[in-house]
């Protein structure tokens, strides 16, 4: 890809930031109001395939100097390792459990294992959108 | 901490890439990977106090408690045995791989993996209470075995070799979760232990038989029983320390495991005990038949390794009458053939370890396995000679070598099942000790033209690769320690029988556990009775066939090679082949639209038909709130969409209108306060238009489709049904309520997960595992894609 839209590159700088910024916030948000690891990861995958319509393949891959495919892997690891975590604590496979936890400058917040899995629902939904957009966009 | 150590090996296996890239080059990778089982054994060494006190331990690791799976170890004496097998040869193995394995030239991380899957596989499923996680592990076996002889996947042979042995044993392992399955429907349980605390009321059940047949298939295929033996003489393209492991030492006992475990709760039905004996009788023979022509080395020990594994389970098979009789004086006669049985499988272990070690040490020093080539390496190789001709005596069951205690203990079992007045054997119990007999001079033969051919006679030196000479001491290691319990065994049978065989044999008759075992002293000498008779004659007759074998080799050229089962296995891959590929490609024309016709009509037939039959159709408006204006707008709009999608000339209208229907239904979901759902649907819109804008710029223009009437005709009929379809499902939803809501198990999503969010909750915890295996496949699809799409220019670019 090399486009060459000077007025969409220009919306683009600011309109992935908001995007991005969004979609860290669906992330986060997603144990108590609408988002979540699967929406969070997609708004993100968005964002990403936004960048490379604008700003073309070779600049973002500088930007963004990483392999997708292998997000996508430490995902579903991430994702099977938190599942086999719960063996360590003798209950079964997958549990999950939280806490309510005093933490500086935040206060007293939730803390949620949750989360863990969630991250790696996220990578792996980044990762596979992006591999599989990009790998079509580049077939020649 | 049990399961962990089983757990353990897969875990290693995650590091040894990383090892391997670290260390490969200052050092052999085994020698860390060796580490493992050396640990695992000492480890597993605390439990022998605890079996040879009769005692049993458990400890439980909850799975899915909800399905009734759990991961439930179970160490007794008959899978302490078993681990200490796979976890004492496992770390000779590794050793003797150190020096075998090159670090230069093999993938050695490959190697060690599928090494250490295999291991951890096998301990599971010797320890496993639970049948299905027995099945699981069982099949990790077969999967490991697989990868392991096709480890020199450039060879054709090895590919075919590991081919055969995964269909092969993996039909076996389907048909024993079939009966695992009917097992556990009689028994109302997956726990073998609860299973064989109700033997006593199973055996007028209707499914007992079928449960019986269906496991026995999977024991027989995975330890190469006739006629599933085929496998293995072809497995033997795999590296030798994968020989001597898998498919001598280890993996072709599971199906022993199994019978012997099952014992319990099969033995003293007849069926059982014909089926067992018979099968394990015949194999018996066919394999020591088969050996003495063969002129591989490793071909002789593989059909050998056959005849042997035979041999265990025809004890094993005659034993079982002493589960009908319970525990008494009668009973005592059969159960000395399952002591036989274990004692044995211990003895098969040492011997043909070190044996299987010893061939690859000739290979490789030599560079050929070939009986015709080798010779004479007597005063070349005098260390591999001595660990040979022991390893071959105790095969041949002679003294002073443990194979002579464990052979004249199944004399004594054939000649004491021969006089059995039960199911039958008056008049048919004779076969047992002449076919004993007649194959343990095949035997013998076949031990004596290992030994004597390979090491005797005039060397050859033009017809070797290689200047024959005698290996690193590292590689002589192993097999010198095996030999030398060989021979340890024979002097102090009773110390193995007190600490390992007793608990091994309790836990296989459990009518014994009171006494403590057999309670009969193994000796080798009592008196000249018919079992020292019958050695003699094996010698003797031995002897004289081996003297004789130029003259009566030719006897194996008569059987036609055309009516072999090895054939008959050719024959039936090719003709599956070629039918299953005549109907793939019936179907299969390469064009989208044929596969969504598929799929659609069969949505048509399965939905609609269902509704049908079930007499679903339920309109009940009642509850249904008023549309508003807003949605009707809506709907309006979705409706505009479509048919733009569908009439329009150019390819990017009929993409944006998509899009445009898209958006349309998440702002409708918007409407009906479904926050999540209308995000996600956002989001996947602007990524599937995306996607359809890259792929756009590979499509033709689109252009007016001159086509048959017919054609469209078929077209609007099943475009019509779908939506009729679902239209009516829609309906029908909301009028019929087949079962109590669950919604309300949702709503408490903060007390019970501490989430406010329901979807979120029921995506992350409720419904965790639906998500990780989602993600999983999302994952796999996108590699796919792009294997699809990368790998394919790839290739390209090189043509």
């Amino acid at each position: 890809m090399k486009p060459n839209d000077i007025l969409l590159a220009a919306v683009t700088k600011v309109a992935v930031l908001i995007i991005l910024t969004f979609s860290i916030d669906l992330f986060f948000s997603g144990h108590h109001n609408p988002g979540g690891g699967f929406i969070g990861g997609l708004a993100i995958a968005s964002a990403l395939v936004l960048m490379y319509l604008t700003l073309g393949t070779e600049i973002v891959n500088k930007l963004v100097p990483v392999d997708f495919k292998t997000v996508a892997a430490i995902g579903v690891l991430i994702a099977v390792l938190t599942g086999a975590g719960s063996f360590l604590f003798d209950v079964p496979f997958l549990s999950q459990t939280y806490g309510y936890f005093e933490l500086p400058i935040l206060g007293k917040t939730e803390l949620a294992t949750a989360l863990i899995f969630d991250t790696g629902v996220a990578l792996a939904v980044i990762g596979s959108a992006v591999t599989i957009i990009l790998s079509i966009s580049e077939d020649r | 901490m049990i399961n962990l150590m089983i757990l353990l090996p897969f875990f290693f296996a995650v590091l040894i890439p990383f090892l391997h890239r670290f260390f490969n080059n200052k050092l052999h990778i085994g020698w860390l990977v060796l580490f493992l089982p050396a640990m695992i054994f000492t480890f597993l060494l605390q439990y022998i106090p605890i079996t040879q006190a009769g005692d049993t331990w458990t400890s439980e690791m909850k799975w899915l408690p909800s399905f009734g799976l759990n991961f439930t170890a179970y160490v007794d004496g008959l899978s302490l045995l078993f681990s200490l097998l796979i976890t004492g040869v496992g770390a000779l193995v590794i050793l003797y791989s150190v020096f075998y394995m090159s670090r230069q030239r093999e993938a050695l991380h490959n190697f060690y993996v599928y090494l250490m899957l295999f291991m951890g596989a096998m301990l599971g499923v010797v320890f496993s209470d639970n049948v299905i996680v027995l099945y699981v592990f069982w099949e990790l076996t077969s999967i490991s075995s697989f990868l392991l002889i096709a480890y020199w996947y450039h060879r054709r042979k090895s590919r075919d070799g590991a081919q055969k042995s995964m269909l092969i044993t993996i039909f076996g392992g389907l048909s024993m979760l079939a009966g695992l399955l009917l097992l556990s429907i009689i028994t109302d349980t997956y726990s073998i232990r609860e299973m064989i605390s109700q033997a006593d009321s199973l055996q007028e059940h209707i499914l007992f038989l079928p449960a019986m047949i269906l496991i026995l298939l999977g024991a027989f295929t995975k330890s190469a029983q006739f006629p599933f033996s085929l496998w293995l003489p072809d497995a033997m393209e795999a590296p030798t320390p994968i020989s001597a492991y898998l498919h001598s030492a280890t993996m072709v006992k599971a199906g022993i495991y199994l019978v012997a475990r099952l014992t319990p709760v099969f033995g003293g039905d007849a069926v059982w005990f014909w089926t067992v004996s018979l099968v394990g009788i015949t194999t018996l023979l066919y394999g020591s038949w088969n050996a003495v022509r063969q002129k591989d080395l490793k071909a002789l020990l593989a059909y050998s390794t056959i005849s042997q594994l035979g041999l265990i389970m025809s004890l094993l098979g005659l034993g079982s009458a002493a589960v009908y009789f319970g525990y008494g004086d009668e009973s005592k006669v059969y159960a000395i053939a399952i002591m036989a049985a274990v004692f044995h499988l211990v003895n098969h272990s040492t011997f043909k370890g070190s044996l299987f070690m010893m061939v690859g040490i000739i290979d490789h020093e030599t560079g050929t396995r070939n009986l015709q080539r080798l010779g004479g390496l007597m005063s070349l190789m005098p260390i591999s000679f001595t660990i040979t001709m022991i390893g071959s005596f105790s095969m041949a069951g002679l003294p002073p070598f443990n194979g002579f205690l464990s052979k004249e203990m199944f004399f004594t079992g054939v000649v004491n099942a021969s006089a059995m007045d039960i199911f039958g054997m008056e008049t048919l119990g004779m076969i047992f000790p002449v076919v004993a007999w007649a194959a343990s001079v095949l035997t013998f033969v076949y031990c004596m033209i290992l030994v004597f051919q390979t090491f005797t006679g005039a060397h050859k030196p033009d017809l070797l690769l290689k200047a024959a000479h005698e290996p690193p001491i590292g590689m002589l290691i192993p097999p010198a320690l095996l030999a030398i319990f060989v021979v340890v065994i024979f002097f102090f049978p009773n110390v193995l029988a007190k600490y390992i065989l007793d608990p091994a044999f309790i836990a296989i008759l459990p009518d014994y556990a009171a006494q403590g075992g057999l309670g009969k002293e193994i000796s080798a000498w009592h008196g000249f009775n018919t079992e020292l008779l019958m050695t003699i004659g094996v010698v003797l007759f031995g002897l004289i066939l081996y003297k004789l074998l130029p003259k009566w080799i030719k006897v194996f050229s008569w059987y036609p090679q055309s009516l072999t089962f090895n054939n008959l296995y050719n024959g039936a891959l090719q003709l599956m082949e070629s039918v299953s590929d005549t109907i793939t490609k019936k179907y299969m024309t390469g064009y989208t639209r044929d596969y969504l016709i598929y799929i659609f009509v069969f949505f048509i037939f399965i939905v609609g038909g269902s509704l049908w039959l079930f007499n679903g159709f339920a309109f009940d408006m009642s509850n249904d709130s008023p549309v508003s204006i807003y949605e009707a707008v809506m709907v309006i709009g979705m409706v505009v969409a479509a048919t733009i999608a569908l009439c329009s000339q150019h390819r990017l209208t009929s993409i944006i209108a998509v899009g445009a229907l898209g958006y349309l239904v998440s702002i409708l979901f918007v409407i009906f306060q479904a926050p999540d759902l209308a995000l996600t649907q956002l989001v996947v819109e602007t990524v599937t238009v995306a996607l359809f804008l890259l792929c756009f710029y590979h499509l033709p223009e689109l252009r007016k489709e001159i086509s048959k009437v017919r054609f469209k005709f078929t077209n609007m009929l099943i475009s019509a049904g779908v939506g009729l379809t679902v239209t009516i499902l829609a309906l029908s939803a909301n009028g019929t309520r087949l079962f109590e809501t669950i919604s309300g198990y949702f709503e408490d999503s903060y007390a019970l997960a501490g989430a406010k969010n329901i979807v979120n909750a029921t995506l992350v915890d409720f419904r965790g595992l639906d998500t990780m295996v989602e993600v999983t496949v999302l994952c796999i699809a996108g590699l796919a894609v792009f294997t699809l799409i990368k790998v394919n220019v790839a290739g390209r670019d090189k043509k």
